[in-house]
């Protein structure tokens, strides 16, 4: 009786614990959303602010209009889905030849390649913006796309899954006369399917996600900009219209959310990954 | 013909070399009267089921059947045309739109044998094949390759380290030891005559007893007498204590001391049985007695 | 032998764009910072002149650079110690099979799909001063929020930065320690559990040493983060308040539009290389100084 009683204030103890740092974290989250579907006073009249009443879409589809959302949003989804196709490619050539052939100097390139994992974009930028200058890419999808290309972390994840598949399963195709595009193509590709899926997440958020590199090849042109740096103009001299950044916020985050749910166990996956093997 | 010999003895590095996926470091590989040293595995004419079967996992049965045919560029009807005979050869038509995850040890075998199979090869080759079975369908599997092997009459090359496999399915039983050939024959012959102290003690159970220099005859030689083929006798040669006695039904095995050497000798259940610490004296028919040469263990006639 | 290097064409068309990438965008861009680290500049930024790897020593000791370098490694300290102490106190709780407990860690993880840009901009709205919800609701306790506002306060400036920080990664933090929770063999509490640990004892004694090599990848991870702290500052503060500027972190003096040596090509290389080697070096005394006390998993 005694025990049960104990057990019983215990898990309410835990519940209350979990729902205020539950409410602590979603908070900031709930209270934008809550303004960005309010509109003029009705968002700034706080706490009322933060209740579900009085709900409208005018400042969402001001903030589209204002902010050229829908412009945006295209060049980030496009830009994001460029480098994630060229890193899948990538990551799979370079993959299967560390995995699958021989070469002289194999195991020094390997190391040689996963060491640039330790350089941070935050030092290369500096001259990558001159490259980005001296090839004419400033304010240009190449700028935004090519540097992004390859990905060490990604040859190595997938390499990782390649060295787990049998090595008789590339000497019977070697046997039946399949060639190594083909292989990597009809065997390999498929087998790590997994993998691939959570490589592709990431590198999407990546991209998506990015701020330094954009806020520093695109100077300005608002026909290149992604959601990301564009989110900014949202910014308003004129205070009363700070819930225009609440509706862009909505507008730019949407889309990543919906993935997110989409392919929580990829997500998952893809994060422990670096974690758990390392 | 069947390589057959103990684990890290070369056998299949001998089969991988055959098969093109290593490089001899010597001499050549002739498959017929062609030598394919420069030949890519691809077209030696040549099949292989590995011991692990190596299916692709991710594709069913038929279409793992017809990978190959695929590659050689083989139109589709009669790409599954030839996938559904093979698979009629083995059994294997209910399973042909299953993925290899779902099949049971024993059919995932036979689908690669399938697979080996489509390729109408002048050679199969074969890396323990059987070894992931259990042991009752490994006996049955045997007869079944026995019985293809007469069927589409192309040489098999037969990896194992199983002497039973080697001695019931091999028309011919290379055997390997330390990378080096011991002897080639029939079985029957490796069984009657090896050529080696090594072949001697490797085929046959339990094992040939095989006596120290000099326990018998000369201080050169090393004599080997087959457990069946030494008697009890009392007067003979050999002095032992008894240590064991194994009745196994339909026969007795009778493990003996002679000053160090372990004797065994395989009995009727109908003789006269010592018991455990009685002495007794062995003998065999000189006929019946193999004499090995003390520092290279070769055959002495 | 010829086997060797039959594979060698192939694997010179397959490596050729990862590695060419790699060289073009991340090599070179390297080499040629620290090559321009040697340069000390005009005003302009157009007219350099190379003075030898001395020029490390002028930039690492100016006032600009160490006060970034202050400003960096006090973020850092603001944001990992918490950031793993949360994402360990979350999982933990969330940990426990109970009704609805999906929704916790639903809601835990959220974070993770905020970018930079977003979950700032979130916070500069919360921490507006006049009409910000925060500064309306709890100005009350902290006057600070209306008046001049956290991000306007030099004194507090950096602290909003570090709880904006902090919440990003949480969801990132959370998840990646209940994974590593769930791969704790549950027969090791058990056996704990029959030997009369208590909770505190089976955390001290099994839970923690077996997720360590999580807790030191995380920690990796904020670290570096911490480190590289850019978008943050550009959308929330701008390097600011002026003029004691108490979040321009290095890499906002080196990016920042208003930053000082924003034309500078000589200084920008020559604070990036420290950086780089900053990031280096407390990555590497972080595994050192752990790894003796991690377990790695069997």
């Amino acid at each position: 009786m005694a025990a049960d009683t104990v057990r019983g204030a215990r898990k309410a103890g835990r519940y209350t614990l979990l729902v205020v740092l539950a409410f602590i974290v979603v908070f900031p989250i709930y209270a934008v959303v809550m303004q960005a579907f309010k509109t003029g006073p009705g968002s700034l009249d706080h706490p009322r602010s933060l209740l579900p009443v009085d709900l409208t879409l005018s400042t969402v589809k001001a903030a589209w209009t204002q902010g050229n959302l829908g412009r945006l949003l295209l060049n980030s989804m496009f830009v994001s889905l460029m480098v994630t196709v060229g890193v899948v490619i990538t990551s799979l050539l370079a993959a299967y030849a560390f995995a699958f052939l021989q070469f002289p100097f194999k195991g020094p390139m390997f190391i040689a390649f996963l060491a640039t994992m330790l350089v941070p974009a935050e030092v290369t930028v500096v001259i990558n913006e001159r490259t980005a200058d001296s090839l004419g890419w400033i304010n240009s999808f190449q700028g935004l796309i090519v540097p992004s290309l390859a990905s060490t972390f990604g040859v190595f994840l997938v390499r990782q899954v390649f060295l787990q598949l049998p090595g008789e399963l590339r000497e019977a195709a070697a046997l039946d006369g399949v060639g190594h595009l083909r292989f990597l193509w009809e065997v390999a590709a498929p087998l790590s399917r997994p993998t691939l899926g959570a490589l592709g997440l990431f590198t999407f958020l990546g991209t998506w996600n990015a701020y330094l590199w954009p806020s520093q090849v695109i100077r300005g042109d608002r026909a290149h900009e992604t959601i990301q740096i564009g989110l900014e103009h949202l910014k308003n001299n004129d205070i009363s219209k700070i819930n225009l950044v609440t509706g862009g916020l909505v507008v730019a985050a949407l889309p990543i959310f919906i993935m997110l749910v989409l392919f929580q166990r990829q997500l998952v996956r893809g994060l422990t990954a670096g974690a758990v093997k390392g | 013909m069947i390589l057959l010999g103990p684990s890290g003895c070369g056998k299949s590095t001998l089969l991988r070399t055959v098969a093109g996926l290593e490089d001899p470091t010597a001499g050549d590989v002739f498959i017929g009267d062609r030598r394919v040293n420069d030949v890519q595995p691809k077209e030696r004419d040549i099949a292989m089921v590995f011991q692990s079967y190596a299916l692709y996992p991710h594709k069913t049965v038929a279409a793992n059947i017809e990978f190959p045919l695929k590659v050689r560029g083989v139109g589709k009807s009669q790409r599954a045309e030839e996938a559904r005979n093979a698979a009629a050869l083995l059994g294997l038509e209910p399973q042909l739109k299953r993925k290899p995850g779902q099949l049971s040890g024993g059919q995932r075998q036979r689908v690669a044998l399938a697979r080996a199979i489509v390729r109408k090869p002048s050679v199969f080759l074969m890396d323990e094949p059987l070894s992931n079975l259990d042991a009752k369908l490994r006996g049955d599997t045997r007869a079944e390759l026995v019985d293809l092997h007469r069927r589409i009459d192309s040489t098999f090359i037969y990896v194992t380290h199983d002497q039973v496999e080697a001695m019931t399915m091999g028309t011919r039983v290379a055997v390997l030891n330390f990378g080096k050939l011991q002897q080639v024959g029939t079985p029957q012959d490796v069984y009657d005559r090896p050529a080696t102290a090594f072949v001697a003690q490797f085929i046959g159970t339990p094992p040939m007893n095989l006596l120290p220099a000099g326990m018998l005859g000369s201080d050169s030689v090393q004599v080997g007498i087959r457990p069946e083929h030494l008697k009890l006798a009392p007067g003979g040669e050999l002095h032992a204590v008894v240590r064991q006695v194994e009745h196994l039904g339909h026969e007795v095995l009778l493990t003996a001391d002679a000053n160090g050497t372990r004797l065994v000798s395989r009995l009727e259940p109908s003789a006269f049985i010592p018991e455990v610490g009685d002495p007794v004296a062995f003998d065999a028919d000189p006929g019946r007695r193999h004499h090995f040469d003390a520092t290279t263990g070769e055959r002495v006639p | 032998m010829k086997r060797r290097l039959r594979d060698v064409p192939w694997a010179i068309a397959m490596l050729l764009p990862s590695i060419a990438l790699v060289a073009v965008w991340t090599i070179y861009p390297l080499v040629k910072a620290i090559q321009f680290g040697h340069l000390t500049c005009d005003v302009t930024g157009k007219k350099c002149r190379d003075v030898g790897w001395g020029r490390y020593w002028d930039v690492f000791t100016s006032t600009q650079f160490q006060h970034s370098l202050g400003v960096s490694l006090k973020l850092m300290l603001l944001t990992v110690p918490t950031g793993l102490v949360l994402g360990i106190g979350l999982a933990v709780l969330a940990d426990k099979h109970l009704r609805g407990i999906g929704i916790f860690r639903t809601i835990f993880s959220s974070t993770v799909a905020t970018s930079v840009a977003v979950a700032s901009l979130v916070w500069f709205v919360l921490l507006q001063p006049q009409i910000g919800v925060l500064a309306d609701v709890f100005s009350g306790w902290f006057p600070v929020l209306k008046n001049p506002g956290l991000l306007n306060d030099p004194g507090t400036a950096l602290l909003a930065v570090a709880f904006s920080s902090i919440w990003a990664n949480l969801g990132f933090t959370f998840i990646i320690i209940t994974a590593a929770l769930q791969s704790v063999p549950r027969d090791l509490y058990e056996s704990a559990y029959v030997d009369g640990a208590g909770s505190t004892r089976r955390f001290t004694n099994v839970t923690l040493p077996m997720i360590a090599p999580t807790l030191l990848f995380v920690g990796v991870v904020l670290t570096t983060r911490a480190l590289q702290t850019y978008g943050e500052i550009a959308l929330l503060t701008s390097g600011g308040p002026n003029p004691e500027k108490p979040t321009t972190t290095i890499p906002y003096l080196i990016y920042g539009r208003t930053s000082l040596i924003h034309t500078d090509l000589g200084t920008k290389s020559a604070a990036a290389v420290l950086l780089f080697l900053l990031s280096l070096v407390l990555a590497l005394v972080q595994f050192r100084g752990l790894e003796k006390r991690v377990h790695y998993g069997s």
